[in-house]
């Protein structure tokens, strides 16, 4: 088969609004789900790292109560969590379809990741300036918010961007279910009607937007990291 | 503030100072349980610091120095014993009481343990903010800080840019910035160079003096505990082996680790070649005076020779300082009747020097 440049041109102008329609999805989804993740992820990860064995407010039962919930959603793959997450987004968004639907099932998925990847950034943090700030009077709060968290920044953030890498990825799965965004379209077009420039468009898109959230995150992680 | 004559004098510093009590620890006991096995770290210490001193703990690594400090301020909580900061017994504090309480009893660390996310005055202000100083006052409060420690152009640089030395200035300004009662230093100069461990402790002595700080500190360099310290505890397996003013324990050490740490820095140990010299043996007998402080400036060799028949010869002798009292040992071998050598010596026992017989051939 022989490359024609001009029908693939031409076809990809015709495409494009759906492309970047689809890409605009994709990106309000993973933005939607980010901000989700990290507001209901950072407390978490706080907790796993304050509650455990030796922590600022040791409580090694709820520990690991908390822990094993956590590995309890990062155990099931994403595309279960997705079907299975049916009553629960209809409940909170009214529909299964759609990117506010899909966004429910990808906060799932990604805040215990989010926890996690909190949770070990967090014990990066030395254990002596912990301990300085105990020796000065402060409180489990100030400890978190002015010692563990502002030294776990720029660590923090790299694994956030991993986690952004991660759910462009599920978004593409749940653009299977009728999510919409960049899966949703190569499945629609791609898979469905067999037209593979479409595909590759899309795979070019899905690259980009990895690099930049990819150069991004590292980008503000070295700039908050002062060490 | 107290006349600079008086804190450069040294171990007169601790009778000049009237203060009363700072910290009192009776019968601390703290035991590591881990799992089945348990280690005592400290062993019914008892210690008594005064208002205004410098005490220092010397031990070597695994003595409980650290444990013993950390207990100070509740890092670690006792197993048994009680310590009184002020008329305050720190061990029976609830824990709001205790975050109140800490901020009187200041730490230096080794390893500085500095905010690498704050700028050195975000560091310095950091305890401020911990105890909800308004942001105005902060701001003063932290340059007369940064100025204390002549660090007051390095106020927006963060500590990662900074020298050993400087970190632990910023560390010490953090400490101060409360205005503590009691500042504990842990090993604060170990991880530094020997220079600028001369120059922290100077500054800690400037400190003590201007502020009328009480200051323990906790080293396994003798250097730091002549330098500064008033008096001294030596720790060893968890309990203290001896204690009391500097110069005193260190020119009469009785225990074989607290000779070690004089060994350190004063070379009581006789020299190979006269040692040689002396195993040649010979008639005469060979004995080793040692003296404190006034006994330095007798002329107690020329004495012995001429009131008793003997003659005086110096195989060796050195003298040093500890802080401002000289202090030294001659080792002589005296020769003559032996009647009139038992004479001189007891002369020279009666002059209050030590007399230590090394070898005795007739």
């Amino acid at each position: 088969m022989s490359i024609d440049l001009n029908f693939i041109v031409n076809h990809l102008i015709e495409i494009s609004p759906e492309l970047w329609k689809a890409a605009y999805q994709t990106t309000v989804m993973v933005g939607a789900t980010m901000l989700f993740s990290v507001i209901t992820g950072v407390p978490l990860g706080v907790l796993l790292v304050v509650t455990e064995k030796g922590g600022i407010m040791e409580s090694p039962k709820f520990c690991s109560v908390l822990g094993t919930i956590v590995n309890v959603f990062r155990s099931i793959p994403f595309i279960i969590l997705l079907i299975a997450l049916f009553p629960l987004t209809r409940l909170l968004v009214g529909t299964t379809v759609g990117t506010a639907a899909a966004t429910v099932p990808l906060v799932v998925g990604a805040a215990p990741f989010v926890a996690r990847i909190v949770e070990s950034s967090l014990k990066e943090v030395d254990k002596g300036v912990v301990e300085a700030a105990i020796s000065m009077g402060a409180k489990p709060w100030q400890i978190i918010t002015k010692v563990l968290l502002p030294e776990a920044l720029p660590g923090i953030i790299l694994g956030l961007t991993i986690t952004t890498v991660t759910v462009i990825g599920y978004s593409a799965m749940a653009g299977v279910v009728g999510g919409g965004g960049l899966g949703d379209l190569a499945y629609r077009y791609g898979f469905q009607r067999f037209d593979e420039i479409t595909t590759y468009a899309v795979v070019v898109i899905l690259v980009v937007m990895v690099q930049l959230v990819q150069s991004l995150g590292n980008w503000l992680s070295k700039a908050v990291n002062k060490k | 503030m107290c006349a600079s004559s008086v804190c450069q004098k040294g171990p007169l510093v601790f009778y000049g100072k009237d203060g009363g009590v700072m910290i009192s620890i009776k019968n601390l006991t703290k035991i590591y349980q881990n799992g089945s096995q348990s280690v005592k770290a400290l062993d019914n210490i008892s210690l008594h610091i005064k208002k205004g001193e410098i005490a220092g703990i010397i031990g070597y690594s695994g003595a409980g120095k650290s444990s013993l400090v950390r207990c100070l301020n509740m890092l670690e909580k006792p197993t048994a014993g009680t310590i009184t900061i002020d008329n305050r017994e720190i061990t029976s504090l609830s824990d709001e009481e205790l975050r109140v309480a800490r901020r009187e009893i200041a730490m230096v660390f080794q390893h500085f343990n500095l905010l690498s996310s704050r700028t050195v005055f975000g560091n310095v202000a950091f305890p401020l903010e911990i105890a909800g100083v308004p942001k105005r006052e902060i701001k003063q409060r932290v340059e007369k800080l940064l100025s204390l420690v002549g660090l007051v152009d390095k106020a927006a640089v963060y500590p990662a840019q900074l020298s050993g030395g400087q970190k632990q200035r910023v560390g010490i300004a953090r400490a101060l910035a409360n205005d503590p009662k009691v500042l504990l230093c842990d090993e604060a100069t170990s991880a530094l160079d020997p220079e600028t461990t001369k120059s922290i402790l100077k500054l800690l002595k400037d400190i003590n003096c201007q502020l009328d700080l009480t200051i323990l500190i906790i080293t396994h360099e003798m250097k730091v505990i002549t330098e500064i310290c008033d008096t001294v505890a030596v720790l060893e397996n968890g309990s203290i082996i001896e204690m009391g003013n500097v110069v005193d324990v260190f020119t009469r050490p009785q225990h074989p680790t607290t000779r070690a740490f004089v060994q350190t820095v004063i070379n009581t140990e006789i020299p190979e070649p006269v040692r040689q010299h002396i195993g040649q043996g010979g008639d005469g007998k060979v004995i080793r005076i040692s003296f404190i402080g006034d006994h330095t400036e007798k002329p107690v060799i020329s004495r012995i020779v001429k009131k008793f028949d003997v003659d005086a010869n110096i195989l060796y002798g050195n003298i040093d300082h500890l802080q401002d009292t000289p202090f030294g040992g001659l080792i002589i071998k005296l020769t003559g009747q032996q009647d009139d050598i038992a004479r001189a010596e007891e002369y020279l026992a009666g002059q209050g020097l030590q007399i230590e017989v090394i070898t005795n051939e007739h």
